[in-house]
């Protein structure tokens, strides 16, 4: 089967430095939870897939991790996307090191590998499309005192950071932007105002 | 290393995309698991391990062309080792460099952290030799690992609670064992242990151990602490003395024989913050006040 021309374009036309620059805002993020990251070199893959995660998968996958699409992103025209500008090999959400997906369809946090006790490392990255939700407080590394966020949800993320040092990690995208959640972040309830 | 005898094809920051992605994955995953080490598939360098090829990988994977990169040996911007590798990334990612540790994006270190506090922005790669606090305990990285899972850290109490007994107090000055955030002992590197509390700051901190094979990291604002006893609490411990150059009273010195005769004096470790206080002014007991001339 052929390739849709849409497959073969949206990569970057200087890989080395715009990788470099994405990475930097997604590294940025992971170590500072909750903080707004606006990506200046973005990659373009077929809808539904955000600038931002589009960037992420390319900056971050290959070969060697497992890729997982969850629910409207598992179609066609997004595999082809990520098996010509990445190779991932497309996997269920046990074996995936990367998933992809709105919350909705990324579905049980379960399902998804934690690491282990002795390779906590080996456990899953989720990269959630969209973001807002409800006004939620973020403690933990990374955030001097504490940060306000939005979450679809508090329970998931506060039973994650119940495992750590097992746990899943997350991105949230939107258009060009991105912000990140670790394991280690505590999630409460943003008290009414 | 001879930065000018690299010639030919190299990528941006001189690795591939391919390994450049790998160390991106496990500096994630470091951040995500504060202090823990991360395995990585370590490459070779146009330099020898002992140069500090973990934190170059670093730095290669992490620097953008808009960076300023500084690079410290024990201090100083003007070792050998801090000149190959501040060329090296001049030559391979056309980066700016600099010596001003506040104007530098990306510091890489080997064996101290910059007097000045980092701020927000600001990355400090560090050049590990022996990642595993626990190496000298025991030598089987299974069991290590195994008890790092396990939070099996009575060993290392033992070890420095010999060491009172044996000292009067606990003797280790350098890679004083912390624990981040509660959970996993970290070697820091062999910074003096003096350097043990600007462990918490707002930089990024990236450990890189290139002959050892592992990334380690500590997000900002990480609750980092120096393992000690109630009753003999952690001590920052240093000469009780001022920088002979520039007066400063609360920085770490290093002791510099100045003659045959047996001369010394004591000045700044952190060469750029020595500078910097001299521009400002200050000067110390053996020093030459700036605008003398
Ligand atoms: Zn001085």
């Amino acid at each position: 089967m052929a390739m849709a021309s849409e497959a073969l374009s949206g990569g970057f036309s200087d890989a080395p430095r715009q990788s470099a620059r994405a990475f930097r805002a997604a590294l940025e993020a992971m170590a500072r939870p909750g903080e707004m990251q606006q990506l200046a070199d973005l990659a373009a893959a077929p809808a539904p897939v955000s600038p931002a995660a589009a960037t992420l998968l390319l900056v971050l996958c290959d070969p060697e991790t497992p890729v997982h699409l969850a629910g409207d992103h598992d179609r066609t025209e997004v595999r082809d996307w990520i098996t010509f500008h990445c190779g991932a090999p497309l996997v269920g959400p046990g074996e995936a090191a990367f998933a992809l997906g709105s919350w909705q369809a990324l579905g049980d946090l379960g399902a998804y590998g934690l690491g282990t006790a002795e390779y906590p490392d080996r456990s899953a990255t989720l990269i959630v499309e969209g973001m807002g939700g409800a006004p939620v407080t973020l403690r933990g590394p990374g955030i001097r005192d504490s940060r306000a966020a939005e979450l679809p949800e508090t329970a998931a993320f506060q039973r994650n950071a119940a495992l750590f040092p097992l746990g899943l990690d997350f991105y949230f995208c939107d258009g060009a932007r991105l912000w990140a959640l670790p394991r280690t972040t505590k999630v409460t309830e943003a008290e009414a105002v | 290393m001879n930065a000018e005898q690299i010639s030919g094809e190299y990528n941006f920051a001189y690795l591939d995309e391919q390994t450049k992605r790998m160390i991106r994955r496990a500096l994630l995953k470091g951040l995500a698991i504060p202090g823990y080490q991360v395995p990585f598939a370590s490459r070779e360098m146009p330099m020898p391990y002992g140069w500090g090829t973990g934190g170059v990988q670093i730095s290669a994977a992490i620097l953008v062309p808009e960076d300023r990169f500084k690079v410290i040996d024990q201090g100083a911007d003007d070792t050998t080792n801090a000149v190959s590798i501040r060329r090296f990334f001049e030559k391979v990612a056309q980066v700016e460099t600099t010596e001003k540790t506040a104007e530098a994006t990306v510091i890489q270190t080997r064996h101290r952290i910059p007097e000045r506090d980092l701020h927000e922005g600001q990355v400090l790669v560090y050049q590990v030799p022996i990642p595993e606090p626990l190496r000298f305990l025991e030598p089987s990285e299974v069991e290590t690992r195994k008890m790092h899972a396990l939070e099996e850290y009575g060993l290392m109490h033992v070890k420095l609670y010999e060491d009172i007994a044996r000292h009067g107090e606990i003797a280790t000055s350098y890679a004083y064992p912390v624990k981040v955030e509660g959970r996993y002992v970290m070697d820091p590197s062999p910074i003096p242990k003096f350097d043990n509390p600007k462990l918490e700051m707002a930089g990024i901190q990236l450990f890189g151990a290139g002959r050892e094979q592992r990334i380690y990291a500590i997000p900002p604002h990480t609750q980092v602490v120096s393992l000690d006893f109630e009753d003999y609490p952690f001590q920052r411990m240093k000469a009780p003395k001022c920088c002979d150059l520039c007066g400063a009273g609360e920085s770490y010195l290093d002791e510099v024989i100045t003659d045959d005769a047996g001369g010394r004096m004591y000045v700044c470790s952190d060469t750029d913050f020595c500078r910097e206080r001299r521009e400002a002014g200050h000067v110390g007991a053996l020093g030459v006040a700036e605008d003398a001339a």
